[in-house]
């Protein structure tokens, strides 16, 4: 997915202005210091977390939490945390960045088609749709989780990567996310004009209507992203080959090892392991956040 | 312990027969139901020599520490063997996905590493191989009887002892020695000790139980003498208020109300950051427990020392086991000929044992045991002191017949619902045992036990 | 739940506009969507339905026990508290958050704040954080001893603070939920006002309308949507309280039980208890309750729309 839509993205953004930026605009401080009291409230622990990532496991036990100890051993940790065990952790890495890229890729994919055509068309059974979606994301996941695992087993996905994928395929919030988007920043008389010009349906969506979605698709891409990063229960019920690991449930996996006879606590690798699992995220929102940051939508009903 | 425990699955005979009913496809659940002989020709020790001989390859489940030097160890003495070692961590994970694997029908290894408590809930349903076929019964004289004991359920042999947990009073020397307490050697003197420490010094306590520990609370009955759970075919005897419960529970009602212990919840990182700084000056916990202060609180090396346990009425020691694994052959396995043999290797030849040992290991076996290279082991972290002696009287002194529920998994979950509760509370923790047996009678009637209140 | 369930809120406003053709094209856009759910959604959840009416005994089997289970349900002390738990949980921490959520959303697209970009991301990365890690160091931060909670204490020369404890515990968990989810809500509702076309703004500059005019007329207006939908979600998310009780659960075992949340019950039923036909009962029941009231919302979001 991102692989195929970027390009066309990036294009398609790049020569509209933002007319919103004609808008008068005066900074308020007031507001920015409300503000900063929120942002307080978002980082700190992100902080407690990076600055105990400088410690080792005995300073991590014996100093206070949000300044630094003596040692200062975030490189030797991360050097750490890339080698323990054969260099697992890098394995872990590239499945989930290979679950990330199908399951989330294949899900914003999937939930742009459908929103865009639960949007824009009238279809038999149509009102159902929304029913039995609704419906069935009600029911808690973790109960389902004996179910879904007997079947996956019944049809030998259980400990393979398609355990992962296959569920991960699914965004319910962001099929509903989609259409709300199609609904708003689509004109149906846009779409008329392109069928009036002959075009098919396939083709007008693809390079109308999808551009117009850019925020939209964006914002479930990003959402598929780190929920599939952060994918935690569905993965420690159907895996249970370390190999086929993604990092959530090898940072849970290390994070277990304190436990119990034979215990050796990593507790400050668990803890540079999951900065380092966050930073692709961040990385990943920096990149995608300039398609918020252009009023793609603006101007789109005239072109 | 806990955070062990308390996700862990239960085997269930019916789920595997849910997977036919779902009727998705026609592949059945695997080999199981078969009996023991499955892959690798007849069952006999003879077979397990040929099957070694033969080769082929197996999957083992493990998360102790010196498992991947030992499978090397082994490869080298029966190149023809292929073990492929999967780490499991800790044994709360390691048997959700093993129990998970059995209900599937197929996924499971052919060895795996499983606590003496949970044996019995994966003996019941028949998920594991019994090894008397393959003349395992030949090796009982090597294993302490404590552990013998816990491997063999209902004329079975279900798996070879590892390791054992006898446990043992492990002190923070400095700390009772800055304070003027001796080692106590009765429960009495334990809670005196507890509160003249606290006094002393209110940063510090005795120890740390905020009864969320089934595995602890179960431990310190049966060394109290309880004997709380019967288990006969089909018939479970529950009686959480025998002498022995009622003795432990008011000692501990003691230490609980006044405040003498503290409510860190084990293996966390606060936990061993007591352990290390001496803020919890003692552990009642089992013989493993040296090489866990040294992995998990460096920081207090030189400061503990071992005594035994104390006891009710200053008498002769008595202690229990705590804690502790075998290793077990699945019914899944298609080769349980080889994956006998891999597992008789494992555990009782001292090829293995020896490296076992030397990660820090407590042994099962009476030969390592007794040998004077073991006893006479100074160890640093405990200031120089010959831990293995008490260590070795304790495994001598564990008392006899204590049996675990056929749904130990389940009734340790619920332990910090009850008894927890008590503890929360500051109530008695006897109205919490009285209330953990009434639900373990429910769960058991509702499974299909004749269920008796002793 | 059933097929008479309206559509969302926002397909409500537009469909008498402009009737597109009635044919199989829209069918074609959703269909690969609804097989790969019909296969991972709607097929567990008809075998959990079907389970619902065995029950499994480690002796003895499985026995087909009709509604048994549901009756069972119904009488369940520790099924109703969880419920009731979430059911306060709900409708004190959903309402927080979004309103949170709304307020940054909304100063941050108003474009009067000083670093914008910088606040963007700074209050959507804890979402980022996988839960396992958040609630790990939520629970040092907990810490009466250690912790933060334990510093402030010290400060204070008091104990107010204790997050830990039965009376906080379900504050101190709604803290991290909302800490988590913040910033998700408030993507949804930023992304959503990025949609407004700008004329509806030149429009309102024409007309001479303040800041506050534009946010009343025009931005809650056109958020409409996005809040019925993030309410619903957030229910749902509530609803299934799991992880963080869970996993907080390991610190504190007393204090959060084993049917502290109704998920966490059909969790231990089945992972702990192997009672996986009752599971399946207490997951349907609870589906039930939590499509209802989300189904409630949705409807008078609706209302709303047409008032």
């Amino acid at each position: 997915m991102t692989a195929a839509t970027t390009p066309r993205l990036r294009r398609a953004a790049a020569p509209r202005l933002d007319t919103r930026a004609d808008r008068p605009v005066r900074r308020s401080p007031g507001l920015t210091i409300a503000m900063t009291l929120f942002l307080v409230y978002s980082l700190v622990p992100l902080a407690w977390l990076v600055i105990n990532a400088t410690k080792t496991q005995p300073g991590l036990l014996d100093s206070f939490g949000l300044w630094f100890a003596d040692d200062f051993a975030l490189v030797d940790n991360v050097r750490q945390v890339l080698t323990y065990n054969d260099g697992i952790f890098v394995r872990w890495f590239a499945n989930t960045l290979l679950y990330v890229v199908v399951g989330a890729g294949g899900a914003t994919v999937l939930a742009t088609f459908a929103g865009y055509g639960l949007a824009k068309f009238d279809f038999p059974g149509k009102r159902a749709v929304f029913a039995v979606v609704l419906g069935s994301i009600a029911i808690p996941g973790t109960a389902l989780a004996v179910p879904t695992f007997l079947m996956f087993s019944e049809l030998g996905l259980t400990n393979t990567i398609w355990a992962i994928i296959i569920p991960s395929l699914i965004s319910p919030f962001g099929l509903y996310l989609v259409w709300i988007f199609a609904q708003d920043s689509v004109p149906t008389e846009v779409l008329e004009a392109a069928r009036v010009d002959g075009a098919s349906e396939l083709r007008t969506f693809l390079t109308i209507a999808l551009r117009m979605m850019v925020p939209g698709i964006v914002t479930v891409l990003l959402f598929a992203v780190v929920a599939t990063w952060n994918n935690y229960f569905l993965p420690l019920i159907m895996l249970n080959d370390p190999a086929l690991f993604p990092l959530t449930i090898g940072l849970q996996n290390w994070n277990a090892q304190a436990v119990g006879v034979g215990s050796t606590p990593i507790f400050h690798l668990v803890i540079t392991g999951s900065v380092l699992t966050i930073l692709p995220i961040v990385v990943a929102f920096l990149l995608l956040q300039r398609y918020w940051q252009s009023g793609l939508t603006a101007g789109s009903v005239k072109a | 312990m806990d955070a062990r425990t308390h996700r862990r699955p239960r085997a269930v005979l019916a789920a595997v027969a849910l997977v036919a009913t779902l009727g998705l496809t026609a592949c059945s659940g695997g080999d199981d139901g078969g009996s023991g002989g499955g892959g690798g020709g007849d069952a006999s020790a003879d077979a397990v020599d040929a099957a070694l001989e033969k080769g082929g390859e197996i999957t083992y489940w493990t998360w102790t520490p010196s498992a991947e030097a030992q499978v090397a160890a082994f490869e080298d003495a029966y190149p023809n063997v292929k073990v492929k070692l999967v780490d499991t961590a800790a044994a709360a994970d390691h048997n959700l996905r093993l129990q998970n694997a059995i209900t599937a029908g197929s996924g499971a290894p052919d060895v795996a590493q499983l606590e003496y408590q949970s044996l019995p809930q994966f003996v019941l349903p028949g998920s594991l191989v019994d090894l008397t076929e393959y003349g395992f019964a030949d090796l009982e004289d090597k294993y302490t009887a404590s552990t013998w004991g816990s491997v063999t359920i209902q004329d079975g042999i279900w798996g070879l002892p590892q390791d054992s947990g006898p446990m043992a009073l492990f002190y923070n020397k400095r700390v009772f020695d800055e304070n003027g307490i001796t080692v106590p050697t009765t429960w009495d003197e334990y809670v005196e000790a507890g509160r003249k420490l606290h006094a002393a010094d209110p940063t510090k306590y005795i120890t740390n139980d905020a009864g969320g520990d089934a595995g602890f609370g179960t431990s310190m009955i049966w060394q109290a003498g309880g004997r709380p759970f019967q288990v006969d075919g089909e018939t479970v005897t529950i009686d959480l208020q025998d002498e022995g419960a009622q003795r432990w529970a008011d000692t501990w009602n003691t230490l609980v109300q006044e405040e003498l212990v503290s409510e860190i919840s084990g293996w966390s990182d606060e936990w061993f950051a007591a352990l290390a700084d001496g803020s919890i000056a003692s552990l009642p916990i089992g013989a493993w427990m040296p090489g866990v202060l040294e992995s998990g609180a460096a920081g207090g090396s030189g400061d503990w020392a071992v005594a035994p346990m104390p006891t009710y009425d200053g008498g002769e020691a008595v202690t229990a086991e705590n804690g502790g694994s075998a290793q077990v052959v699945l019914e899944q396995s298609k080769n349980k000929a080889l994956a006998a043999g891999f597992l008789r290797w494992l555990n009782s030849s001292q090829d293995s044992i020896d490296v076992f040992l030397e990660s820090g290991g407590f042994p099962a076996t009476v030969a390592d045991l007794e040998s004077d290279d073991f006893l006479n082991q100074e160890s640093e972290y405990f200031g120089g002191q010959q831990i293995n002696k008490v260590l070795v009287d304790a495994a001598n002194s564990v008392g006899k017949g204590w049996q675990y529920l056929p749904w130990q998994a389940y009734a340790n979950s619920i332990y910090s619902d009850t008894v927890g509760q008590s503890y929360l509370n500051r109530a008695d923790i006897n109205d919490g045992l009285k209330a953990w047996q009434e639900q373990n009678v429910t769960y058991g009637q509702e499974q299909g036990y004749t269920v008796e209140e002793g | 739940m059933s097929v008479a369930a309206a559509p969302p809120p926002a397909l409500a406003e537009t469909a008498p506009r402009r009737r597109t053709q009635r044919s199989f094209t829209g069918l074609f856009f959703t269909a690969p969507f609804l097989a790969v759910f019909a296969f991972v959604f709607v097929t567990p959840v008809l075998y959990a339905l079907y389970l619902s009416f065995f029950r499994d005994r480690l002796v003895g089997g499985r026995s087909f026990v009709g509604v048994e289970n549901y009756v069972q349900v119904f009488g369940d002390a520790k099924f109703w508290e969880g419920a009731g738990r979430v059911g306060l949980f709900l409708a004190v921490q959903v309402p927080v958050m979004l309103a949170l959520a709304l307020v940054a959303a909304l100063a941050i697209d108003s474009a009067r704040l000083y670093g914008t970009g910088f606040f963007r991301i700074a209050i959507f990365l804890p979402y980022a954080v996988p839960g396992v890690v958040a609630v790990l160091m939520w629970g040092f931060m907990y810490g009466d001893r250690f912790g933060l909670a334990g510093n402030i204490n010290d400060l204070l020369g008091s104990q107010v603070l204790a997050p830990l404890t039965p009376q906080w515990i379900l504050v101190a968990i709604g803290n991290i939920v909302t800490w988590q989810f913040v910033g998700y809500n408030m993507l949804i509702f930023y992304s959503s006002l990025k949609t407004i076309p700008s004329e509806l703004y030149e429009a309102a500059a024409i007309d001479g309308a303040g800041p506050l005019r534009i946010v009343r007329a025009i931005k809650i207006p056109a958020l409409r949507g996005a809040i019925v939908i993030a309410t619903i979600f957030s229910i749902i998310g509530s609803m299934q309280l799991f992880n963080e009780p869970n996993i907080l659960r390991t610190i504190v075992p007393n204090v959060i039980s084993t049917f502290y949340t109704p998920n966490m019950y059909a969790y231990n039923l089945s992972f702990v208890g192997q009672q996986v036909t009752y599971a399946a009962t207490v997951a349907i029941v609870m589906g039930v309750i939590t499509g209802v009231i989300a189904y409630v919302v949705q409807l008078r979001g609706q209302r709303e729309a047409t008032r």
